[in-house]
């Protein structure tokens, strides 16, 4: 017994090496498999804060820019709104409405990672809960992770655990979306059968299979194509129309059917 | 022996603030974000206890992790270059590192050079592999830990020879 004892003296360093090294591999690969770790990600009150008055400075920096592109953005509402054929009055009605848009500010931002995750600073006290879409004036950005009370981390598209329904614009082929962690401008979307006449420069935009994020939202144009090893598939490298390396706002969407949704493919699950 | 630590625990801050908010965000040639706080483990105190030396770096490994949203990755790599450095400290300074009054200040310029790029090559290679985990994306693990463990030395460098206690 002694011995033993002596032995574990002896050899302290190594013992706390190794149980802080299993300490750190548990968490580790708890999450690498499937989700965030719940209780260590950035949108806790310390970092979130500290996130918030890092991003508050550097705000500063692009405002001119920013400014531009709301504007532009408005601008193309405006003409949707001006062409469209049902009144507006109908719209202004909140209760019969799909889905709910709620804008945020990234207060951090993460592109070279193989997992990306993002800051917002929106929380549960603005109803801010998992799963819904997040997208920019361009286009798609990711799906929420996280929520603390003023905060919530955002699962990027850049991420390798994302996977997205996507289709090809005008058309009902789709296939997920996922990225292979090489260069942050361009993501893959796979599974598209190979019949689909496909020309580079085609849009992408989100498919209908998915009830967080509405259909025909922008993600990117094809910028190339090939078959994959089963010959039956295309794998397609998809250019993200959004700058990933420069985003300030951001816009959250809520799907208000989500909740029955969910509900529903639980039942038939289980029958 | 008190200045020591309150130094150290100063210098911990700022390196997680400096990291999390200014590196971490750096994305230079687009995706080169070095990790400066490895200087952590240069400028910590040779004589002292290891147990407390690998708490301490478990623990700013832990918190860069939580600011990034990497897991624990930070924490596995610091931890491992807190239980190594011992090691690589005999390889860089010899049989001088084992004596009472060894410091800095009686080695040359090459060996805290190599001693750093030591530290830094083993720190980016244990935080991407872990990072990327897959065996076959060795060479995006070789092109990062290389791109970026450059990157950081340079910064460390600087960083080093910048704030360097007063010479006598």
């Amino acid at each position: 017994m002694q011995r033993i004892i002596n032995f574990i003296l002896n050899n302290r360093n190594a013992f706390l090496y190794g149980f802080l090294l299993l300490v750190s591999l548990v968490i580790t690969v708890r999450s690498h498999s499937y989700h965030q770790s719940k209780f260590f990600n950035s949108s806790k009150w310390l970092t979130g804060n500290i996130y918030q008055t890092g991003a508050n400075v550097s705000f500063y920096f692009g405002l001119r820019e920013e400014n531009q592109r709301l504007v532009n953005e408005n601008e193309q509402l405006r003409r949707m709104l001006f062409n469209m054929e049902t009144s507006g009055a109908l719209l202004l009605d909140t209760t019969a409405i799909d889905f709910e848009v709620m804008s945020a500010n990234l207060i951090k931002n993460s592109f070279a990672s193989p997992r990306n995750y993002l800051t917002i600073d929106r929380g549960r006290k603005d109803s801010v809960v998992q799963d819904m879409g997040v997208i920019t004036t361009k286009g798609i950005l990711g799906i929420v992770e996280n929520v603390s009370k003023n905060f919530a981390t955002v699962q990027s598209v850049l991420n390798t655990k994302s996977n997205i329904n996507a289709k090809i614009k005008n058309t009902n082929f789709f296939g997920s979306l996922i990225w292979n962690a090489e260069d942050y401008k361009v993501v893959q979307l796979v599974d598209i059968p190979r019949l689909v006449p496909l020309v580079v420069g085609d849009t992408i935009v989100t498919g209908a299979m998915s009830s967080i994020f509405p259909e025909n939202i922008p993600i990117g144009v094809i910028k190339k194509y090939d078959l994959n090893t089963s010959k039956s598939f295309y794998n397609i490298d998809v250019e993200l129309f959004n700058d990933m390396a420069n985003i300030k706002n951001v816009y959250l969407i809520m799907n208000k059917n989500r909740q029955e949704i969910k509900t529903l493919e639980a039942i038939t699950l289980d029958e | 022996m008190n200045s020591t630590v309150l130094l150290n625990i100063v210098r911990f801050v700022l390196l997680v603030l400096a990291q999390v908010l200014i590196f971490n965000t750096l994305g230079f040639l687009d995706s080169i974000n070095p990790m400066v706080y490895v200087i952590f483990f240069y400028w910590y105190p040779i004589k002292g206890n290891r147990a407390i030396f690998m708490l301490t770096a478990f623990l700013l490994g832990f918190i860069i992790d939580i600011f990034s949203d990497t897991l624990a990755l930070h924490a596995i790599a610091s931890l491992t270059i807190a239980y190594a450095r011992p090691v690589i400290m005999r390889f860089c300074f010899g049989v001088n590192y084992e004596f009472q009054n060894f410091s800095f200040k009686n080695t040359t310029k090459v060996q805290r050079v190599t001693f750093l790029a030591l530290v830094v090559l083993l720190h980016h290679t244990v935080f991407f592999s872990l990072e990327i985990l897959s065996f076959s994306h060795v060479l995006l693990i070789l092109k990062k830990v290389f791109s970026i463990g450059i990157v950081t030395l340079v910064f460390c460098v600087l960083f080093s020879s910048l704030f360097s206690p007063a010479r006598e």
